[in-house]
């Protein structure tokens, strides 16, 4: 990670150079134009963030609603979760973006619902439901690694389905649930890229905007670059610290 | 004469085509205690695992105090609790405490208070003899003294029929006593036991009726006297001339 940073900077740096090819000025942070420059690029940033947050929340939740019935013992149920996973995962994020955000407000007026879509809800659900799929086998394996024991010790003590996986399979999978969950968000940040198609204004849309006005692609995307990678570098510095956390919890 | 608290009639089951048991037929009254032993692999675990629905049968029925089990989850669901079960792993839950273990059956499935849970819990592991371990993971307890959470888990649900399968065969010699005489103790008061074990000693002690089980079958039902001194078949004399010189 950290060398990766160096490489970036280090290329920033050659690029300043020979500044024939280079404008600095566009994101020179000392005048004027840079500095707003700047500001207008990183402004993205907060919805980034926001639309990325809430997918993962409902991500998180969603993955777990299409986990469960793949730990049925009725076989139907098994078959839901199965195709769900295997459906949501074949999809690419962009085409499941365009049916979200042009086919979806068309599939509720015909049902005579009145739901606009608005480019912010049309990013959140296509990345929610696409990373869900994710998310579902995450738990799918954290479950799975609880042995057979301790739901059938649960059931002779009267606990039902729900109160076992409540109180004793779900308590102890998520130690091992929590650090790829985490690492899955830094998926969702990527992936949120592209709500700049449908207009949603975060990091890649001000920059794709700024292109058009300064056309100077090259300094403006390898700042976005930067603004993605410190981003994402955040996250793992936060997962690491986690898996630590959850990995010396496990030795008690 | 006491009515059967369990009923097995002419139970078969298979696992995909492999056949574990075949016309099982096993009843157990109501305070009775009894042993089923027999070499590994004959079925002793499925038997103890389709009478409180673990496993499912695919034929012949067994009931509970006169009522048919089924898989329906409303069946399941009424008997759990009142059928107790020890495991030969213990299976003890631990991300809880070992009063947690306990109260988690009664709070949730029987609807008691915490207190009246931490209560029940306490008498329970006074039974058991460690009420001083209450606050400890289980992980920091000897095997000997998780079993005997384990045991004081199951009666914390004050079930009518205890199961135990192989309850002492995970554990280390010098702990095997301290399980069995737990075991013994609940006995005399009056627990209606199903034991699969091979500790002969415990069950001439404690056996009202032995089970021998081979091949998925019941080879050889009798009281301990006749069981011991006068197998019938020759399966039966072989696993007990290994076991017990064993
Ligand atoms: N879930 C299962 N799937 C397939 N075969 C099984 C399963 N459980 C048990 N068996 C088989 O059924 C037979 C009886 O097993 P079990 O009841 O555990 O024997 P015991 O407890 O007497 O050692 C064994 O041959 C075992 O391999
Ligand atoms: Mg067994």
């Amino acid at each position: 990670m950290r060398l990766l940073l160096a490489l970036s900077l280090a290329l920033l740096l050659t690029g300043c150079a020979s500044s024939g090819t280079w404008g600095w000025y566009v994101i020179n942070p000392a005048t004027d134009t840079g500095w707003t420059n700047i500001k207008f690029l990183i402004s993205g940033m907060g919805n980034t963030i926001l639309i990325s947050v809430i997918a993962a929340a409902i991500s998180i939740v969603l993955g777990l609603l299409v986990a469960l019935p793949g730990q049925s013992k009725k076989k139907g149920w098994r078959i839901v979760n199965r195709v769900y996973v295997e459906l949501v995962r074949s999809i690419p994020l962009l085409p499941m973006l365009f049916w979200v955000f042009y086919g979806l407000p068309i599939v509720f007026k015909s049902m005579g619902l009145n739901i606009p879509i608005d480019p912010f809800w049309g990013a959140i659900i296509t990345l929610a439901v696409s990373d869900s799929a994710f998310t579902a086998e995450i738990y799918r394996s954290g479950i799975q690694s609880i042995a057979r024991g301790q739901s059938e010790a649960a059931q002779t003590i009267g606990l039902s389905y729900a109160q076992t996986m409540r109180y004793v399979i779900l308590p102890q999978a998520i130690r091992r649930i929590l650090p790829p969950l985490a690492n899955q968000f830094i998926y969702i940040v990527k992936m949120s890229a592209f709500a700049s198609v449908i207009g949603m204004q975060e990091l890649t849309r001000r920059a794709n905007e700024l292109v058009v006005t300064e056309y100077r692609p090259l300094e403006i995307y390898s700042l976005l670059i930067v603004e993605y990678l410190v981003l994402v570098l955040v996250i793992s510095a936060g997962v690491r610290w986690l898996e630590r956390k959850m990995g010396s919890d496990e030795r008690v | 004469m006491r009515g059967a608290a369990i009923e097995i009639v002419d139970v078969n089951k298979w696992f995909g085509d492999f056949q574990a048991l075949r016309d099982i037929n096993l009843s157990i009254a109501t305070g009775e205690k009894v042993v089923i032993c027999g070499p590994s692999g004959s079925g002793k675990s499925t038997v103890v695992r389709c009478i409180n629905r673990l496993e499912e049968h695919q034929s012949g029925t067994i009931s509970f105090n006169g009522v048919e089990l089924t898989n329906d989850p409303a069946s399941v669901a009424s008997i759990q609790g009142d059928i107790g079960m020890v495991f030969q792993q213990f299976n003890l839950f631990p991300h809880l405490t070992v009063i947690e273990n306990l109260m988690l059956g009664p709070m949730k499935a029987r609807g008691l208070s915490r207190e009246e849970a931490v209560n029940r819990a306490k008498q329970y592991l006074e039974r058991v003899r460690i009420p001083d371990q209450a606050n400890k993971k289980p992980a920091h307890l000897s095997g000997g003294q998780q079993q005997r959470v384990a045991i004081a888990r199951s009666l914390c649900m004050e079930p009518k029929v205890l199961l135990f399968d192989e309850p002492t065969s995970a554990l280390d010699p010098e702990m095997i006593a301290e399980v069995l005489d737990v075991m013994e103790e609940l006995a005399r008061e009056g627990m209606t036991m199903i034991v699969v074990t091979h500790e002969m000693g415990f069950a001439r002690k404690v056996a009202d009726k032995m089970v021998f089980m081979d091949n998925g079958e019941i080879v050889e039902q009798a009281a301990p006297e006749d069981f011991f001194e006068r197998p019938k078949t020759q399966r039966c004399q072989k696993f007990l001339s290994q076991i017990l010189h064993h």
